[in-house]
């Protein structure tokens, strides 16, 4: 008989956790991003996304730039500082003649065209298609006046520019009671974006590692892959193997979104810090990813069949709407709301009204750091509760395991 | 030599005892057959030497020492429950497996190879398995266990549900690694195959063995059985004193009576026989090992 095998002849390595951990990962990565049903739904988000800032470009961008003619050289300055100081974008070019600007008129690549008054007056006249916009309107009515003050000012023997400058110095001052920091639309719309990217992002995810977990159970090669890794190393790699595949989708999307974005000039995000927004939002991500993921392990380990993944994850899945939705329709429109405020601290709700509350400014540094600390803290209660229930639960192909039974083992 | 013991492992799920004291082991190079009818705990067994189920007491022993996950990687595992990735293919799936068992990237991809070339499958590497026959998914889950080159096999019912020439397939594979030094261990209810395949066969009843050793070690008894072809029982078999008629087949014409007896070299039974008429046969008769497995089924049978 030849001798006992203690040392292997083919010499294959032992394997560390770390080493098992990102083979499972791998493998979640190369079938995920392999299948159809990722490029599919990689694609329509983007679609979706691109679209939707097309459509906002062509409805809502018409108002941005305005196209004006002048024949008068002199007045180019005066129009753009006056639609300037009036929030509105003014491209206004010297046209030649009249006649040239009323055939551009016509074919509509100018809004309006302003000529000098006829007999020399230093009033001026505007020439448009069919009506004059309401806002252009109250520009150069507001720049007539201006021009006539400054005239009859000067008629009077003093100086335009000082009595302007003095003039527009004068306002009423506005002491606030309860100041009210003002969110911009830019911050509006990035919150919006992030709240409902996270809950999409998790909860898809969150599914997919249940899906996952029950696909191993259905099939039951579960069984041959716990003979040779542990149940702590299969989870993590799958959580780990699906949140990259999760993460690589929504940066897919953010990257279009943002390039459509900047090349349409949609959305101005010069009042946002985008950086540290992204960055919160990522972090966010991981920490309501892992709390998620893990959860819908434990709990799809309980289950043999995929028609039963979705009854079993329902008392969680309520844990994620609820913060979305309040996030979405209380704290979007109401920063400083103050459940939103305190539920921001609580783990669970804390991934999604973080990443909001971060978008629109409201949270200081401090807070941020602690919520994300309070977080944290649970995982490791949460990971030791859900590799429990995994590892007693997972080869229990059949009836439903009951909750209890998978902790007690 | 012994290379894989396992020593009063016990094992119970909630107030049912599926293992109550089981102890055998296998040696480097030997061929365990490890037979007990349903629910007697050849399954339970299996996973806690693989760690898929944690023993409530006892020891699984690797070359003298406690058992390690590293150990039990080098183990080859057919489960009972067989079960691949239905939606992966056939060689992505094997080298993944190899490689959780510690291959190398290129060790993987040449031992998923040669196996499948071996097992007749190879054509099949890019198919996904949920595509293959129930046969060829069957020497799939064969390579699966076989792919990581294990020092040890431990097969549950590795013989079920396949068709005879996968079973000669199968066979071949068993005797060559054996052959090769590693240690087998498959549980099975095909008899004939056991008795022809095993150095050893353990027989396992409500969590207890009742009988290990090589087939002939089992089939020895202190009470034995002599085979008779002659005169019919009722003229000769009640004048020997504590002997007792197992069998009695009138076949083309020829008696054949098998009789235990309390002991000696069987010359009163000949003796007997002869005074009753002619004998044309008479030879000592040992149980095959269906016999001795039905004896221990029919006393749980009985002890339930
Ligand atoms: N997961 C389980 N939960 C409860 N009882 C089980 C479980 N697995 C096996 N058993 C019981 O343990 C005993 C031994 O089963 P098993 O090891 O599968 O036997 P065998 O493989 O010899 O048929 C049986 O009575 C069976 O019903
Ligand atoms: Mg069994």
């Amino acid at each position: 008989m030849s001798t006992l095998p203690t040392t292997t002849p083919h010499g294959p390595a032992p394997l560390s956790t770390v080493q098992a951990t990102m083979l499972v990962a791998r493998r979640e990565i190369d079938t995920r991003v392999r299948a159809k049903s990722f490029q599919i739904t990689t694609v329509l988000f983007v679609l979706v996304v691109v679209a939707g800032i097309l459509v906002a470009h062509f409805v809502g961008g018409r108002t941005h730039t305005i196209d004006v003619g002048t024949t008068d050289g002199g007045v180019v300055a005066a129009v753009q500082q006056a639609g300037r100081s009036a929030g509105l974008d003014l491209a206004v070019t010297t046209v030649p003649s009249q006649d040239v600007g009323e055939a551009k008129l016509r074919d509509g690549s100018l809004a309006a065209l302003v000529v000098p008054e006829a007999g020399g007056s230093d009033g001026f006249s505007v020439v448009v298609k069919q009506t004059l916009d309401s806002q252009l309107r109250t520009v150069l009515d507001g720049l007539a006046r201006q021009q006539t003050l400054d005239s009859e000012v000067s008629a009077l023997g003093g100086d335009p520019a000082a009595v302007t400058a003095k003039v527009l110095g004068a306002q009423a001052h506005v002491t606030a009671l309860e100041p009210q920091s003002q969110q911009d639309t830019a911050q509006l719309v990035v919150a919006y974006l992030a709240g409902v990217l996270m809950y999409i992002t998790l909860m898809i995810g969150s599914q997919l590692v249940a899906q996952g977990v029950v696909e191993e159970k259905t099939s039951r090669v579960v069984e041959l892959l716990l003979s040779t890794v542990r149940p702590a190393q299969l989870m993590a790699g799958k959580v780990i193997g699906i949140g990259a595949v999760a993460l690589l989708q929504v940066g897919i999307t953010v990257i279009a979104a943002a390039v459509a974005a900047t090349r349409t000039g949609v959305l101005d995000t010069s009042s946002l810090q985008m950086g540290p927004v992204v960055l919160w939002a990522v972090l966010w991500f991981l920490v309501g990813f892992t709390t998620f993921s893990i959860l819908f392990a434990a709990l799809g380990a309980l289950v043999s069949r995929q028609e039963e993944v979705s009854s079993v994850v329902t008392p969680v899945t309520m844990v994620m709407v609820l913060p979305y939705v309040f996030g979405l329709a209380v704290l979007i429109p109401d920063p400083h709301n103050q459940i939103g405020t305190v539920a921001s601290f609580i783990p669970f709700f804390a991934p999604f009204l973080m990443p909001i509350r971060a978008a629109l400014g409201v949270a200081p540094l401090w807070e941020l750091l602690l919520s994300l600390a309070i977080s944290l803290v649970v995982l490791p209660v949460l990971v030791w509760a859900a590799g429990r229930i995994y590892s007693n639960a997972v080869l229990r192909t059949g009836a439903r395991v009951s909750l209890k039974d998978a902790l007690r083992g | 030599m012994t290379a894989l013991e396992l020593e009063n492992l016990t094992k119970s799920y909630g107030d049912r005892q599926a293992l109550d004291g089981a102890t055998f082991s296998v040696g480097s190079g030997e061929i365990f057959g490890f037979v007990g009818s349903n629910g007697a705990g050849k399954t339970t067994a299996m996973r806690i030497v693989l760690g898929v189920l944690a023993a409530d007491d006892g020891e699984v022993r690797w070359a003298g020492r406690p058992i390690t996950l590293d150990d039990r990687r080098r183990i080859g595992y057919m489960p009972e429950e067989r079960g691949l990735y239905p939606k992966m293919k056939v060689g992505q799936q094997l080298e993944y497996l190899a490689r959780l068992h510690g291959l190398t990237a290129a060790a993987a991809t040449a031992a998923t190879k040669r196996w499948t070339e071996t097992l007749g499958v190879a054509e099949r590497l890019g198919d996904e398995v949920q595509k293959l026959s129930l046969g060829n998914q069957q020497r799939v889950q064969l390579a699966a266990a076989l792919v990581h080159e294990p020092d040890v096999l431990v097969l549950d019912e590795p013989f079920s549900g396949l068709d005879p020439v996968a079973v000669d397939v199968m066979s071949g594979v068993l005797r060559e690694r054996s052959a090769a030094g590693v240690p087998v261990v498959f549980s099975s209810h095909q008899l004939d195959l056991v008795e022809r395949l095993c150095d050893r066969v353990g027989i396992i009843r409500s969590g207890r063995m009742v009988a290990t050793g090589t087939i002939d070690e089992l089939r020895r008894t202190d009470r034995p059985r002599w085979a008779v072809v002659g005169p019919p029982p009722s003229a000769w078999a009640n004048q020997l004193s504590g002997a007792r008629v197992l069998s009695d087949d009138d076949a083309a014409g020829a008696r054949r009576t098998v009789v235990e007896t309390p002991g000696g070299d069987g010359q009163d039974v000949l003796a007997a026989a002869l005074a009753a008429g002619s004998v044309h046969e008479f030879a000592p008769s040992r149980p095959s090992l269906s016999d001795l497995f039905r004896h221990a089924v029919a006393s749980e049978e009985a002890a339930r």
